[in-house]
């Protein structure tokens, strides 16, 4: 009974995305004793685990748009990191007015933040026109706006960083009222849960698994292929414009440059560490965002061991080497081969 | 080992999770012999294959093959090679932008100083292909070569590497009749030289044209080992299936004639530029049409340009007698068509979805994505199909992937059958599917007819269509290029018919 129920749990898709989460965690619990600690400082939460949690909020959010993108068409964006950077010269730019430094508000904020989401939602579009319409390799297409993108932001911005320095927009990065705990986490949460609602309430969820696996054979069975595979891009630039607007109130201006800067690869990281096939199909949406939260947890645990900037990008690629691997179907088949041995040995025994 | 035995394998076994592939089966091959491994689907022929190349390890038993005292591991299909073992896939697995001479000898170039002597290596290719008697030039491309030539050529590699025994595994699936008779002198040349042929394949007729001997497997269990001689066809066929074997041909008889004619399917001068000349085609409620033809004579392409698969460039369609538009298959699905493709694995399965998924997407699809249904509808569906149908499978979630290819089918069949169709198209249902299975096919095929589907059925055996369909369409050179009925519904008609030759075409 016990082996049964061992293998069970082994054989969910979330366990080795949840095992690798721990051992990062683990290894916190034994070299920085403090890790765990949460704390009230000045009415807010406090502590490495929820810098964890906060810090990961743009890298979910994206990573959800990712793991759509990447089970539809079997690429990815690369557009993402340069996209938050389009929306949030957007939404400073009209919060601002064009000046460069603001203390009061020349726009609505709802204007500016629908503003920023269409932009990118616009942007999202053009990679989904390229990669679904024009059948350019996703790694390609996307590519146009990876090096284009902040050049726009640059553009909208008149090339200044544009700051907004009012408290009702650092609500977005920092805290609503007297809520202890940072705005960045219940967007994330919702920007997860209403995507699941989505897929799960309609038949999307099914539609992109079969388009993943095999395009011809799902418009032989009446999907329209081409379309779903737009809508995934268009879905991954709102949610890169979301994210945007996070990063953007943080700092509450639109630093084009640094936005998002290299976040595009942590967020194909996470849907890789999620456990799922780059080259599409099944998908797990919640692997994915485990694989944001590992990322996140590993990013802290190294500059908690006092590990400088410069040199964290080594350590994190030998962790993610192991992680990694140990997800391949190489090593995965590998273990099943001698699961496989011990099975036919117990059998042949039981004779 | 008596001498002229090459290859002999005892006491085989292997058993896979849950799954006891092989049991204690035995096989020998002997030198300079043709010999067919029949058996249904998942009867074990594939795995006796892996286990004998080195793909899959085995559990129990031992393989000997002639010169080697003891018996052989082989780990891989290198170590197979190596002992003298090569095996030739159903898909060739060449390098297609490589010449022919460089596919030859990849891996063993000849080298002169450290690279490669060309000149010594295309002049090797040219005696090889001779002596076979292969009418490809070393130096061509191997794409540029058929389907035929380069299984020919995949074979003229494995005997140049000093092969003992010679696998073949489905190599006429993908021939037509003349590429097939190629292969076989081919074959025949290959026995008188005193190699060991072993014959996968689903062809009855063709184990009996070429091979001498026959082993049976069912169930992962050896059924026996028999001459060819000492086993008509039937009685093949009987142990194959485990059981008597009603005659195939009376399926047909309890099949209504049609007392009205009410057109379900009109197409009216449909045609696509480059596939289909423009063609008239009508089918019958209640009706079972075929299409012959040879393979690429245009019989896909119809039926495709009519389900909207590929959008006709000319003519009209009419359903139930109303002009329709259809651009896209999701519109003929609409107007009550179902179309299974020819090519299971690339335009019909979802190889990593579940037998539930795969049976419920094209009614899913038909709804919208805004109308999903319930986890309890799809499980229903499912449940109801796989009963229906006799799918074998471990549960309905499991991926379709891992069915036997008769059992894909039927859960492709199952997918169709759930949107309720008015009219059906079966494109090659039975290809590469045991001979049960395909006689349940046929089977239902008449059923739904019987109750008031229209059908258009594709096969290449003839035979599969006369037991099936009331009425033929001919197709020659991407034209249709008229019908047959009644009388003429025999071997020597249809046969007659795809030949042509009485008009001036």
């Amino acid at each position: 009974m016990n082996k049964d129920s061992i293998k069970k749990i082994t054989s969910m898709r979330l366990f080795l995305p949840i095992v690798c989460l721990i051992a990062v965690l683990l290894v916190n619990l034994i070299t920085t004793p403090g890790f765990f600690k949460i704390s009230i400082n000045n009415g807010v939460l406090y502590g490495y685990i929820v810098d964890v949690v906060n810090r990961a909020s743009e890298l979910v959010i994206l990573a959800v748009g990712m793991t759509l993108v990447t089970a539809a068409s079997g690429g990815q964006d690369i557009s993402v990191g340069a996209v938050m950077a389009v929306a949030a010269a957007v939404c400073c730019q009209i919060l601002s007015g064009g000046e460069v430094s603001v203390t009061e508000l020349a726009a609505p904020m709802a204007l500016a933040i629908i503003a920023a989401i269409l932009a990118s939602a616009l942007c999202g579009a053009f990679n989904g026109f390229l990669v679904a319409k024009m059948n350019i390799q996703p790694m390609v297409a996307t590519l146009i706006l990876y090096t284009a993108g902040r050049g726009i932001g640059q553009l909208i911005t008149a090339g200044q960083i544009t700051y907004v320095r009012v408290d009702s927009y650092k609500v977005f990065g920092g805290y609503i009222g007297k809520i202890p705990v940072p705005t960045p986490i219940f967007l994330a949460i919702i920007v997860v849960i209403i995507v699941n609602l989505i897929l799960k309430k309609t038949a999307l969820g099914l539609y992109i698994e079969s388009v993943g696996i095999n395009g011809t054979a799902s418009r032989l069975v009446g999907l329209n292929s081409t379309l779903i595979k737009f809508l995934t891009y268009v879905i991954c630039g709102v949610l890169a414009g979301i994210a945007g607007i996070i990063a953007s109130s943080r700092i509450y201006s639109a630093d084009v440059n640094n936005i998002g800067l290299n976040l595009e690869m942590d967020a194909i990281l996470a849907v890789a560490l999620g456990g799922n096939v780059l080259g599409g199909g099944k998908f797990s949406l919640m692997g994915s965002v485990i694989g944001a939260y590992t990322i996140q947890a590993l990013t802290t645990t190294l500059y908690a061991m006092n590990v400088k900037a410069d040199q964290l990008p080594v350590y994190k690629a030998i962790v993610v080497v192991i992680i990694v691997t140990l997800q391949s179907p190489v090593f995965q088949s590998f273990i099943a081969k001698q699961r496989a041995k011990k099975a036919a040995a117990a059998v042949e025994g039981g004779k | 080992m008596s001498n002229d035995v090459v290859l002999s394998m005892k006491d085989i076994s292997k058993t896979f999770p849950g799954v006891k592939a092989l049991q204690h089966v035995d096989f020998t091959l002997r030198k300079g012999e043709i010999h067919a491994l029949m058996g249904e689907n998942g009867a074990g022929k594939s795995t006796l294959i892996k286990v004998l190349t080195g793909v899959h390890s085995l559990d129990g038993g031992e393989i000997r093959i002639a010169g080697s005292d003891a018996p052989i591991i082989n780990k891989s299909p290198q170590d197979a090679q190596s002992h003298g073992i090569s095996t030739v896939y159903q898909e060739v697995n060449l390098c297609p932008n490589l010449s022919v001479a460089e596919n030859l000898f990849i891996g063993r170039e000849p080298r002169k100083l450290g690279f490669i002597d060309w000149h010594t290596m295309n002049k090797k290719s040219t005696e090889l292909l001779k002596s076979l008697d292969i009418d490809a030039r070393a130096t061509d491309k191997l794409e540029e070569c058929s389907l035929a030539k380069q299984q020919m050529i995949a074979i003229a590699r494995a005997v140049d590497m000093k092969c003992q025994v010679l696998i073949l595994d489905e190599p006429t699936s993908s021939l037509d009749d003349e590429e097939v008779e190629k292969l076989f002198v081919l074959m025949r040349r290959l026995r008188k030289e005193g190699v060991g042929i072993i014959f996968v394949t689903h062809f009855l007729e063709q184990v009996y044209a070429v091979c001498d001997r026959i082993t049976v497997l069912r169930n992962g269990t050896l059924v026996g080992e028999y001459p060819v001689k000492e086993l008509p066809r039937v009685e093949l066929v009987a142990k194959m299936m485990g059981k008597n074997f009603d005659d195939l041909a009376d399926i047909k008889g309890d099949h209504k004639a049609l007392e009205k004619f009410e057109p379900v399917i009109e197409a009216e001068q449909v045609g696509r530029k480059g596939s289909i000349k423009p063609f008239d085609f009508v089918v019958n409620k209640g009706e079972v049409v075929g299409l012959t033809g040879l393979l690429g004579s245009g019989r896909s392409e119809l039926v495709r340009a009519i389900y909207g698969a590929d959008k006709p460039d000319t003519g009209k369609i009419k359903v139930n007698g109303k002009e329709v538009k259809i651009n896209s298959p999701l519109d003929a699905m609409k107007q009550g068509m179902a179309y299974l493709p020819e090519d299971r694995k690339k335009d019909g399965i979802l190889a990593d979805l579940s037998v539930r998924e795969n049976i419920i997407i094209a009614l899913q699809a038909k709804r919208g994505m805004f109308h999903p249904m319930s986890r309890k509808e799809m499980e229903e569906a499912a449940d109801k199909y796989i009963d229906m149908l006799q799918i074998k499978t471990a549960s309905r979630e499991t991926p379709i992937k891992s069915l036997s290819g008769g059992n894909q089918q039927k859960v492709i069949i199952g997918r169709w059958l759930l949107t309720n169709p008015d009219y059906l198209i079966l494109d090659e249902p039975t290809r590469g599917i045991d001979i049960g299975t395909k006689t349940e096919i046929q089977k239902l095929v008449l059923d739904l007819a019987d109750q008031g589907m229209a059908v258009t059925f594709i096969s290449s055996e003839v035979e599969e269509m006369l037991r099936t369909c009331s009425r033929m369409g001919v197709l020659r050179d991407g034209k249709k290029v008229g019908e047959i009925s009644g009388d003429q519904l025999t071997q020597e008609g249809v046969m007659k018919a795809i030949a042509g030759g009485d008009s001036n075409e």
